[in-house]
C-alpha cells in the first residue's frame, strides 16, 4: 500500500501532481464528477483514497460533488473536488455555501475554453473573474494559479492550509495546459511537508459560539458530532450562528468574513519576481501563461529591453499594493493571460494611471509565445 | 409557581432550541407536528444525540434544522442531500436525518435524491410534504395534485404529480413509509425505525399548508385533517406502485418497504478498503 506522501521524484502530469499535493496535505474526501481536462485528478483519487483511510464518491453532477465535499468537511475531513468551465459554473451556488458558512475546502478549476462547453480539451484562463465573483452576494475568495505540476503539487497543500487557517473554499485555478503537461515533480518527505488544520473549538459546549472570531479574526470550528450541538445556516446569521434578519447583522457578518482575508492580506498573497530589480516593463502572468512570459523576458532582455515578470502566484486577493508600487517606476505593464482582458482589468486599476498596461491575451486553444509578447512590448512602449 | 414553571416547559425543550421560538411556521400548518414527531422519534430510538446531526434544504420545512438543538445544518436548496452524503461518508457514526419539503427534495433536488437512494447512503430522508412551495407564498410543487390552484396554476396544475413512494422504491430506497401528521403515532414510529434503519430511509409526511395550499383549494386546516382521517388507507407492505395519493379515490399510507442491502459504506469498505490492506489507524 502506497502511503500518503509519495515521497521521491516522479514524472508526472499536473492533474496527478495535483492529487498527489491533495494527499500530502491531509485530503481525506474527494467529491468527484468527471469533466475534461480534469478528470485525471478524480481518476487519481480513486484510486489512492481509500489506501490512505480517505473515501471516494463520484457523485450525480457537480453541484453535488460541492455540496458533499462541505458536508465532508464539517463531519471533520479536508476534502475537496476538481473541475473545470461548465462544472466550475454549477459548483457556484455550494461555493457562496462554503463561503458563507466558512467551511474549509478545495476546489480545482483545470480551465478550458468557454464560454459554454467551448474547446473541452484546450487550454484557457477565461474563469479568473468568475473565481473572483462567480457565486453571488460580496464576499473575498483565495485563488491561486500553478505554473507547473510541481507547482500544482506544492499548491494545492498550501491551498488546504489556508483553508484550514481562514476557514474558506480556496481555488485553484489551473488551466489545461498545466493539467495534462507531464513533468518532473519532486515530492519531499512527510516530515518536510507542513500541514494546517482548522482551528478547533474548546471550552464549554453550552456557551460555545460557532461564529465568534477568535484574535485572528477566524472562528475556531466545531466539528459535527462533538457535541456542541451547532447550528450553520447560509442564511445571514449572528456569532451563534443564528439566522438574524436585518442589514446590521449582514454588514456584521459579510464585513468579518471579508476582513479575515482583507487583514491577512501580507501573509496570504505570494509573488514570484523575476528580473523585477530594475525592470522598466513589467509583465504581469500567472499559470502556463507566466510560462511564455518568462521565456519573453530573457528574449527582451537580449533584445535591450529591460523587461521583468510578476507572476501571480495568488491571483486572489489581488496583489493590489504591489503593482502600486511597481507603477511608480515602471514605464508600462504587460498583462499575459489566455483570456481577453481579467485580470489585466485589476492591473489597469491598480497602475491607476500612473503607468499604462497593455493586454496580450487571446480567448483560448492555444498558448501565447513568446514572440507575441516580445512584439506587443515592443510596439506599445 | 412550580405548576405554572411545569407548564410552560415542553417535554421536548432539551431538543428544542427554545431561543428560536416562536417558530415561522403558520398557524394550522403541518410541519411542527411532523417536526415534534421526529425530536420524539429521535429520543425513542436512543441512539446518540451527540452523535446526531439533521441537514435541511430550503423552505419552510426547511427550517427545521434551525429549530433542533443538536449539530444542525441548514444548506442550500435542494442540496440537503449530497451535502448529508459527504458529512455521512466522512464520518460513518453520525447519524444523519434529514428533514425538508417536497420542493426542495424532489423539484430542485430531485436529482439528489434518486442517486442517494440508488447508492444506499445511511441516511433518514423524512420529507415533509405540502403539495405547494409554502415559503414563496403557494406555487405549483412536483407534487401538486393535478388541477389544483396555486399561484403559478391559477386554473389548475396540468402537471401529474410524483408518486413519492414510488419513485424512491424505482430508485433503491431500503424503507418508505407514508403518513399524514394526524398518524402521529405511526409517523414516530416510522422516523424512529429509520433512524435505526442502516441504508437509505424515505418518510413521506402529507401536511396541511393552509397559508399557501389550503386558501386556494377551499380547504381549512381542519378540513384537511378531515381528509386525510376520511381518505387515507392504512396498508402496509402494499407495494409502492399500488399507493395512491388521490383525495377522491383515497391516500395510501403504511410502511411499504423495510429491506436491507450494502451501504455505499459498506460496499466501499468491502471492495476498497478491506481490512487486511489498512495499516495501522488512518482513520478519518
Amino acid at each position: 500500500m502506497k502511503p500518503a506522501v509519495l515521497t521521491g521524484e516522479h514524472f508526472i502530469t499536473g492533474d496527478v501532481a495535483c492529487a498527489e499535493g491533495a494527499l500530502a496535505a491531509g485530503c481525506r474526501f474527494f467529491g468527484a464528477y468527471p469533466i475534461t481536462p480534469a478528470t485525471e485528478i478524480a481518476e487519481h483519487m480513486a484510486s489512492r483514497l481509500p489506501g490512505v483511510g480517505g473515501i471516494f464518491i463520484q457523485m450525480e453532477d457537480e453541484i453535488a460533488a460541492m455540496a458533499s465535499i462541505l458536508g465532508a468537511s464539517c463531519a471533520g475531513a479536508k476534502s475537496m473536488t476538481a473541475t473545470s468551465g461548465p462544472g466550475f459554473s454549477l459548483m457556484m451556488e455550494n461555493l457562496g455555501l462554503g463561503i458563507c458558512t466558512e467551511t474549509p475546502c478545495v476546489v480545482v478549476n483545470v480551465q478550458r475554453a468557454g464560454p459554454s462547453t467551448g474547446l473541452p480539451t484546450l487550454g484557457a484562463q477565461g474563469d479568473m473573474m468568475q473565481a473572483r465573483w462567480g457565486s453571488h452576494g460580496h464576499y473575498e475568495i483565495i485563488a491561486l494559479a500553478p505554473a507547473s505540476p510541481q507547482e500544482i503539487f506544492h499548491q494545492t497543500i498550501m491551498a488546504f492550509n489556508l483553508s484550514e487557517t481562514y476557514r474558506l473554499p480556496v481555488l485553484i485555478m489551473a488551466d489545461e495546459v498545466i493539467g495534462h503537461l507531464s513533468e518532473r515533480v519532486i515530492i519531499p518527505e512527510a516530515s518536510a511537508i507542513k500541514t494546517v488544520s482548522r482551528p478547533r473549538a474548546k471550552g464549554r459546549k453550552d456557551r460555545f459560539k460557532p461564529f465568534q472570531p477568535g484574535p485572528d479574526g477566524v472562528a475556531p470550528m466545531a466539528i459535527a458530532g462533538e457535541g456542541y450541538g451547532i447550528h450553520v445556516t447560509g442564511l445571514t446569521h449572528d456569532e451563534k450562528g443564528y439566522p438574524v434578519m436585518t442589514a446590521e447583522a449582514q454588514a456584521a457578518m459579510v464585513g468579518r468574513i471579508t476582513e479575515k482575508i482583507t487583514r491577512n492580506l501580507d501573509k496570504i498573497i505570494q509573488l514570484e519576481e523575476y528580473r523585477l530589480d530594475d525592470a522598466e516593463v513589467v509583465i504581469v502572468s500567472y499559470g502556463a501563461s507566466a510560462r511564455s512570459s518568462l521565456a519573453a523576458v530573457d528574449e527582451a532582455r537580449e533584445q535591450g529591453i529591460k523587461a521583468g515578470l510578476l507572476r501571480l502566484v495568488t491571483v486572489w486577493p489581488f496583489p493590489e499594493a504591489r503593482i502600486r508600487e511597481l507603477a511608480k517606476r515602471a514605464k508600462g505593464f504587460v498583462t499575459v493571460e489566455l483570456n481577453l482582458g481579467q485580470v489585466h482589468l485589476e492591473v489597469e486599476r491598480c497602475a491607476g494611471g500612473a503607468a499604462p498596461a497593455v493586454l496580450v491575451g487571446h480567448a483560448g486553444g492555444a498558448v501565447i509565445t513568446p514572440e507575441r509578447i516580445i512584439e506587443t512590448i515592443r510596439s506599445a512602449f | 409557581m412550580d405548576k405554572v414553571k411545569d407548564r410552560m416547559e415542553h417535554p421536548l425543550d432539551d431538543l428544542l432550541r427554545t431561543d428560536r421560538i416562536p417558530h415561522i411556521w403558520c398557524s394550522g400548518c403541518g410541519i411542527g407536528t411532523a417536526f415534534s414527531s421526529c425530536l420524539v422519534a429521535l429520543k425513542g430510538s436512543g441512539v446518540d444525540l451527540d452523535k446526531t446531526v439533521m441537514v435541511s434544504g430550503i423552505g419552510c420545512s426547511g427550517r427545521g434544522a434551525g429549530y433542533i438543538r443538536l449539530d444542525s445544518y441548514h444548506t442550500t436548496h435542494g442540496r440537503a442531500i449530497p451535502f448529508a452524503t459527504g458529512m455521512k461518508l466522512a464520518n460513518p457514526e453520525l447519524n444523519v436525518i434529514l428533514f425538508s419539503g417536497d420542493g426542495d427534495l424532489f423539484a430542485i433536488g430531485g436529482n439528489h435524491f434518486i442517486h442517494a437512494a440508488r447508492r444506499n447512503v445511511d441516511l433518514a430522508v423524512v420529507c415533509v410534504n405540502n403539495l405547494n412551495y409554502g415559503m414563496t407564498g403557494g406555487q405549483a410543487a412536483a407534487t401538486t395534485p393535478l388541477m389544483s390552484k396555486t399561484t403559478t396554476t391559477p386554473l389548475g396544475s396540468i402537471e401529474p404529480p410524483f408518486n413519492l413512494p414510488l419513485l424512491a422504491y424505482a430508485a433503491g430506497a431500503t424503507y418508505i413509509a407514508r403518513w399524514t401528521v394526524l398518524h402521529t403515532r405511526d409517523l414516530t414510529k416510522s422516523i424512529e425505525e429509520a433512524v435505526l434503519h442502516r441504508g437509505f430511509a424515505f418518510i413521506e409526511v402529507l401536511a396541511p399548508c393552509p397559508t399557501g395550499y389550503g386558501r386556494r383549494n377551499k380547504q381549512k386546516p381542519a378540513d384537511t385533517l378531515k381528509l386525510y382521517q376520511e381518505r387515507s388507507i392504512i396498508r402496509n407492505s402494499a407495494h409502492p406502485a399500488e399507493v395512491t395519493l388521490d383525495f377522491e379515490q383515497g391516500v395510501t399510507l403504511g410502511k411499504f418497504v423495510d429491506y436491507e442491502r450494502p451501504t455505499y459504506t459498506d460496499a466501499y469498505d468491502k471492495i476498497y478498503r478491506p481490512q487486511n490492506l489498512l495499516d495501522g489507524d488512518k482513520a478519518i
